[in-house]
């Protein structure tokens, strides 16, 4: 999502300055995401460019700024935005996938804490955007809440998930010394990191060949 | 801080020798008045034992457990049991009603076990219906209920009389999660308006978000703890 669609949906009800832009679209979005006044003139000045808005006849701000009003392009362009689902690419989860997939391959890094970590890290935050939402308020608001908590929900339970997953990873190796079929344990792990991409990767090639070659015997 | 359970050093093992299960190794939990916690952890991390102690429901192999300042151990069985009618208040996942009861007989059960009169424990029973926003549904029977229906009538039979702590394993497990929601409100306003402490056990974030800490539990150990909000530090240093 970008500002420009933000702007170019607010500016579909009627021509407005670039201060009422601003305000509104933050009222929109519960100011979960706030905007100083440059971005918007930036962005109006580039939808300009595109024609995709115009300044609109009407009297100018103090300092000489006019309203903007949507062209047909910028109709065509929001249209076409809302029809568009959203990608899941570049999202900020990534960089904690990433995290972890390293906290992996580099030796001495405690990764059962690395989770711990940042589980409780989202588990404060998710608090605290609970208690937001009890304090109720536009349904505008509410919508951008949950969507906020969903998502840290979401990355609690791929936590525990990564940590279960680490756990079987683990004791396939002592498993497999302790009698149990060694395939049945590894195929288990491998399929599941072939679910979720990235993490389990970096641990199957490098970990299991060497709890393999490693833990015969250890354990009697 | 009036502190209503007090945890301290709390172990529990069952069983003996090679055989021995350690389900708590050194837990210390303190829970004032009007705070809600919640317990997260993976199965088998202590969860339930932790609350089971708690209320004094199973014995510590060693630490103490109080409740409104009475130490668990030094009281005698039926003097637990007293307590346990008295100050404690049992949420469960599956509700664990009486069939044949209706909803008020229900909720009356424990003031009548405890010596209450029939007539004044019904009072009660009724007052802690409308509490919960049930009131009309005094006298209908648990299985013409819904599910969340019936988790308000266990609520209100965990709240009635004076109850100082309110313990509540899963109690949005059978619900769906609007439902479910609404349970964790009438929890939540349960702490925050008539000063009762709280320990909620949960695998659900989401519901767990309602508490004003999440302390998470490993292999019987408090490994993490979230919270208290800040907002709730601000009040605890305006009131000292």
């Amino acid at each position: 999502m970008s500002i420009k669609h933000g702007l170019l949906a607010l500016l579909r009800e009627g021509p407005k300055y670039g201060y009422q832009l601003r305000g509104e679209f933050e009222a929109a979005t519960g100011a979960t995401w706030p905007l100083n006044i440059g971005q918007v003139y930036t962005t109006l000045t580039r939808l300009e460019r595109d024609g995709l808005v115009r300044a609109a006849s009407g009297e100018a701000e103090a300092d000489g700024r006019s309203m903007y009003e949507i062209t047909d392009a910028g109709q065509d362009e929001l249209a076409k935005w809302f029809e568009t689902p959203v990608t899941r690419e570049s999202r900020p989860r990534d960089e904690l996938a990433i995290k972890l997939a390293l906290a992996l391959s580099v030796p001495g890094v405690d990764v059962s804490a690395v989770v711990q970590r940042q589980r409780m890290a989202t588990m404060q935050s998710l608090q605290e955007l609970t208690r937001l939402k009890r304090g109720g308020g536009e349904i505008s608001w509410l919508l951008v809440l949950e969507s906020m908590i969903f998502g840290a929900e979401a990355e609690i339970r791929w936590l525990d998930h990564c940590e279960a997953m680490l756990l079987r990873h683990r004791t396939a190796g002592t498993t497999r010394t302790a009698g149990t079929t060694p395939a049945a344990a590894t195929t288990r792990v491998a399929s599941d990191q072939g679910r979720t991409a990235g993490v389990g990767e970096t641990s199957s090639t490098t970990d299991v060949p060497d709890q393999q070659e490693h833990h015969t015997g250890a354990k009697k | 801080m009036n502190v209503i359970l007090d945890i301290r050093n709390l172990t529990r093992t069952h069983g003996q020798g090679e055989q021995a299960v350690h389900a708590l190794r050194g837990v210390d939990l303190a829970v004032p008045a009007g705070e809600l916690v919640a317990v997260m952890g993976p199965s088998g991390s202590g969860k339930s034992t932790l609350l089971t102690c708690a209320g004094g429901l199973d014995q510590p192999t060693s630490g103490e457990v109080l409740v409104d300042g009475n130490d668990l151990a030094t009281l005698s069985r039926n003097a637990v049991a007293a307590l346990r009618r008295r100050r404690i208040g049992y949420v469960f996942q599956d509700f664990n009603l009486i069939p044949a009861l209706t909803a008020a007989e229900n909720v009356a059960l424990p003031l009548e076990l405890d010596g209450t009169r029939s007539r004044t424990a019904h009072k009660y029973a009724e007052a802690a219906l409308a509490e919960v926003a049930i009131g009309d549904l005094a006298d209908r029977f648990p299985d013409d209920m819904s599910g969340g229906q019936r988790q308000r009538v266990a609520i209100a039979r965990a709240i009635v009389g004076e109850r100082r702590l309110l313990l509540a394993d899963e109690p949005t497990g059978a619900l769906d999660s609007e439902t479910g929601e609404a349970v964790l409100q009438l929890l939540r306003d349960r702490c925050d308006q008539h000063g009762i402490a709280g320990v909620l056990v949960t695998h659900d974030a989401r519901h767990a978000a309602w508490a004003d800490r999440v302390v998470y539990l490993r292999d019987g150990v408090l490994v993490g703890q979230s919270g208290p909000l800040s907002d709730a530090d601000a009040l605890l240093q305006e009131s000292h």
